[in-house]
């Protein structure tokens, strides 16, 4: 709705002025930052002492490389000047189109200060803590990718915790029943395939609404998972012991120091994550076959004036979005933990679905924020090591808050494809 | 001006048709036969997780000859054959062109897979099945009966302890409906919180969330502040427990109204941030001194909600407050213009945008009203049952909210019914656990069957071949995401 007052610009002059008041936030945020860096992390912090990176993994045989050691107090106060630097620069000149990348920076070093900070006088394994944050963010990337698969095509999916859930505990249990991983994933992806499909029916043939029956699949994900967790896991735990999938080093690429480890000695799912996410972006933006998709997500009628059958897409993705939700799933029993606990995804689908929206809707946007989410829930963990004063229920919250700003639109407006949610009418 | 095109006008006021009986039956059979529905799958879901019933299964299986085998065959043929009959249109078609009267046809449609079913089962039993249909029908008995028992009492020790005429003993044979009414309180609140919500259109899965800030906020009035009358106390703890749970829903409500991001994606961010927030003060500032398990204060006992019945039964003020603001929400929606209005851009926002409806506000109202009322839920759990914040101070009443308002059709009074029956399976299912083995998981899976039989009424008004739409209107909260 455009306001009365408002009358006398074009909507282009509109949106410039919206954008320069945004720009104008963004400079007094990233001065905000400076400041905060300096007055939280400086005081208290002496001349003399020193933060120590170790770059070395311990698990892995990647070449060793120094330690990277940094005096404190003169890192915070660089830091906390550059961004007050930067924002200044961006109030008085502005940086333009490169604006977010400035406002991302400017949080990266924040939090390069933050590790220095809490790393005083100790050392850190830098290269095991992010690491970690690829390890955790798998699951995440999956539920992401699950997501857009889903909403692509106008099928909003929140069901994709509960999808995740009950592929975790397929997969446990089938593996250990007949000592077969390959077996168990195989399962995972057929139970999480057939309450994606119930989700599809559900939504497409008697558009129940989409949210009201994502939410009911969450419930019954809960309650079944739980439901035959006490009544089976606990009376029978050799039915919920599993093989993992062991790590795999790409050979050459896993001795490179520090992104070694990182990136190229990890387990099965995170290279099949990579591929599919590639897969999924060519497939959606390169193919005939994702811009049918995507047209029925945007403008379902048009689609269908086109001869493509809009129901059938729909279907297609809803059962490809759960395939990949469980993926997640099992990841977490096969990939990493090796039994079902109760409620184990603690909220990752959802988490996934915010790293959707963070990624706008794209497969590489969502890898970012998949990464970024999982690096605050590794720094969750190592801080709490490193027995700092910052409560880990803060940090624990940061995803969270993460997601609700940016849906927000202060920082950065997203976009959901334009029939997302809505059921489709056929014409006949 | 703009807004009386919305009241009934003195003289043009159409008389609405007096309610019979026939039409309450109507508006309330869908959610009675769904549930019962969810009720058949839940017994079914029972029996074949039961490990008795399975040790049987093979054992029977294990002996079994042919002609068995096709009298099962046959049997379970002739159970799909006869539900096909009954439910095709193919079948309906026919009818119709052979000049069936509608009446015979329907009748005959319903009877097809009665017969079936019972034709089938006498078959079943007549070659050896019987010990495994009578350990199913068992099974089911058992678990039910004790889920009754456990939240109704035991219908033997209540006569007979009315016979003693000792009221001890009365009390404590009544003490499992007391239970049930105690549980019934916070599903009525987190109803009422649910069902508000989505009369205006908004999808408030932070109930859960709301009932944690209402629980912390009343435990900290009611720990804190000391040397107060319980008369002033009381309702001191729970406006903070409203307040907090309506500021909890304030923050999406104003992203919604202001910035206009989709409230469902915010409401699950904020639960967490809530769960986050309540352990983080628990482990902290508000956690008891002398005790190593994060647990916070006693509450003085000024604050406590005044249990109205002899000492085993805990049930307290709170459950008369609940129906009370039930019927106030009532009241408010169906009976003012706000309500109306609220009610009107639950249906159709753009229709009430331009009625000269100042949608953004009713967002805002419902929105928080809803909050209030979660927060509420919370404090009645701290200020009647347990008198301490912990962390498991819900057992998922938020999320149980949502299939209760769903399936009280998001009306106050229908969701004081539902409550009392979603406080009846919560505290049987503890029973049924114990004497029957059944997890209380049980009555989450049923509670999600509930919504889908709900939300998809063709699913039950095909099973059981219901005309029209009754009085329930099809719930839209999905509008998009970001927008």
């Amino acid at each position: 709705m455009i306001k009365n007052n408002n009358n006398k610009h074009t909507p282009q002059e509109l949106i410039l002025i919206a954008e320069r008041s945004r720009f104008r936030r963004i400079g007094i945020i990233i001065i905000l930052i400076g400041i905060c860096t300096a007055l939280l992390f400086a005081f208290g912090t002496d001349r003399n002492q020193k933060s120590t990176f170790v770059l070395n993994s311990p698990e892995s045989f990647s070449t060793k490389i120094a330690d990277l050691v940094v005096p404190s107090l003169y890192v915070i106060l660089a830091i906390s000047f550059i961004n007050i630097l930067l924002g200044t620069y961006q109030l008085t000149k502005g940086f333009g189109r490169n604006t977010n990348k400035i406002l991302g920076l400017a949080i990266f070093l924040f939090v390069f200060s933050l590790l220095v900070w809490a790393t005083k006088d100790k050392s850190l394994n830098l290269t095991g803590m992010l690491r970690l944050s690829v390890v955790q963010a798998i699951p995440l990337i999956f539920g992401a990718l699950s997501g857009i698969m889903s909403e692509r095509s106008g099928v909003v999916n929140i069901a994709i915790e509960g999808l995740m859930l009950i592929a975790a505990m397929v997969s446990v249990i089938v593996s250990s029943a007949t000592q077969n991983i390959h077996l168990g994933l195989l399962a995972a992806l057929l139970a999480s395939g057939l309450i994606a499909l119930v989700h599809a029916i559900l939504t497409i043939r008697f558009k129940v609404d989409q949210i009201i029956s994502g939410m009911a699949i969450n419930i019954f994900a809960t309650g079944i998972t739980s439901y035959v967790g006490i009544k089976f896991l606990i009376a029978f735990p050799e039915f919920n012991q599993t093989a993992l999938y062991p790590n795999i080093a790409v050979p050459a690429l896993s001795s490179l120091p520090v992104i070694g480890p990182i990136f190229f000695n990890q387990n099965m799912f995170f290279y099949l994550a990579i591929l599919l996410l590639v897969v999924i972006q060519v497939a959606l933006f390169y193919t005939p076959w994702g811009l049918r998709t995507r047209m029925v997500g945007e403008h379902p009628r048009a689609a269908d004036t086109l001869g493509i059958n809009v129901y059938k897409k729909r279907y297609v993705s809803v059962v490809l979005s759960g395939l990949l939700a469980g993926l997640g799933g099992a990841y977490l029993t096969l990939g990493a933990v090796g039994r079902f606990n109760r409620l184990m995804t603690a909220g990752r689908g959802f988490i996934g679905l915010a790293a959707m929206i963070f990624g706008n809707w794209n497969p590489f946007g969502a890898l970012g924020a998949s990464l970024i989410f999982g690096f605050s829930s590794s720094l969750e963990s190592k801080l709490s090591i490193l027995q700092v004063p910052i409560p880990s229920q803060i940090l624990a919250m940061a995803p969270y808050i993460a997601t609700i700003v940016i849906l927000v639109g202060v920082i950065g407006k997203v976009t959901a494809p334009a029939a997302d949610g809505q059921p489709y009418e056929g014409q006949d | 001006m703009k807004k009386n095109l919305l009241l009934p006008s003195e003289k043009g006021t159409v008389v609405p048709k007096k309610m019979k009986i026939i039409d309450y039956w109507k508006s309330v059979r869908l959610p009675i036969l769904a549930f019962l529905a969810a009720l058949l799958a839940g017994a079914v879901l029972i029996v074949l997780t039961d490990l008795k019933f399975y040790a049987l299964f093979k054992k029977t299986f294990s002996q079994i000859s042919t002609t068995q085998v096709i009298i099962a065959i046959t049997s379970i043929a002739l159970i799909a054959l006869s539900v096909w009959l009954g439910v095709s249109k193919w079948v309906k078609n026919l009818l119709e062109k052979k000049g069936v009267t509608k009446r015979l046809s329907v009748s005959l449609r319903v009877f097809t897979p009665i017969i079936g079913f019972i034709i089938s089962i006498f078959l079943l039993r007549l070659s050896g099945f019987s010990d495994i249909i009578d350990a199913a029908l068992n099974i089911t008995y058992i678990s039910y009966h004790s889920l009754l028992e456990g939240s109704l009492g035991n219908i033997v020790d209540i006569m007979a302890a009315f016979h003693s005429g000792n009221i001890q003993q009365i009390t404590e044979s009544l003490n499992p409906i007391s239970e049930s009414l105690v549980a019934a309180a916070p599903y009525i609140f987190g109803g009422l919180s649910v069902a508000v919500a989505l009369r205006c259109g908004i999808f408030n899965i932070g109930t859960e969330g709301q009932i944690f800030m209402g629980a912390l906020a009343s435990v900290i009035v009611g720990y804190s502040i000391k040397g107060l009358p319980p008369l002033i106390h009381i309702p001191l703890a729970m406006l903070a427990g409203a307040l907090a749970g309506a500021f909890w829903a304030f923050i999406p409500a104003i992203l919604k109204t202001k910035f206009g991001s989709n409230e469902v994606i915010n409401t699950i961010m904020l639960n967490y941030i809530a769960f986050s927030l309540v352990d983080f003060l628990l482990t902290g500032p508000i956690r008891r001194p002398d005790q190593s398990i994060p647990f916070s204060p006693y509450i003085e006992i000024s604050a406590e909600l005044p249990r109205l019945l002899p000492y085993p039964s805990r049930f307290h003020i709170g459950f008369l407050i609940a129906v009370g603001i039930a019927i106030l929400i009532y009241w408010f929606l169906f009976r003012t213009p706000a309500g109306l209005e609220i009610r009107l851009v639950g249906q159709n926002p753009n229709a009430s945008r331009y009625a000269g409806i100042n949608i953004k506000n009713k967002y805002l109202l419902a929105f928080l009203i809803s909050g209030a009322m979660g927060g509420l839920a919370g404090a009645n759990e701290v200020l009647g049952v347990s008198h301490y914040l912990s962390g498991t101070i819900s057992p998922g009443y938020g999320f149980d909210s949502i299939s209760l308002a769903i399936l009280g059709n998001n009306h106050p009074i229908g969701v004081i019914f539902t409550a009392l029956l979603f406080g009846i399976l919560r505290n049987g299912s503890t029973h049924m656990q114990n004497i029957a083995r059944v997890p209380v998981e049980i009555i989450t899976v049923v509670q999600s069957l509930v919504i889908v039989f709900i939300a998809a009424p063709t699913i039950i008004q095909t099973l059981f071949r219901l005309k029209g739409k009754g009085k329930s209107e099809q719930l839209i909260v999905t509008r998009g995401w970001g927008k």
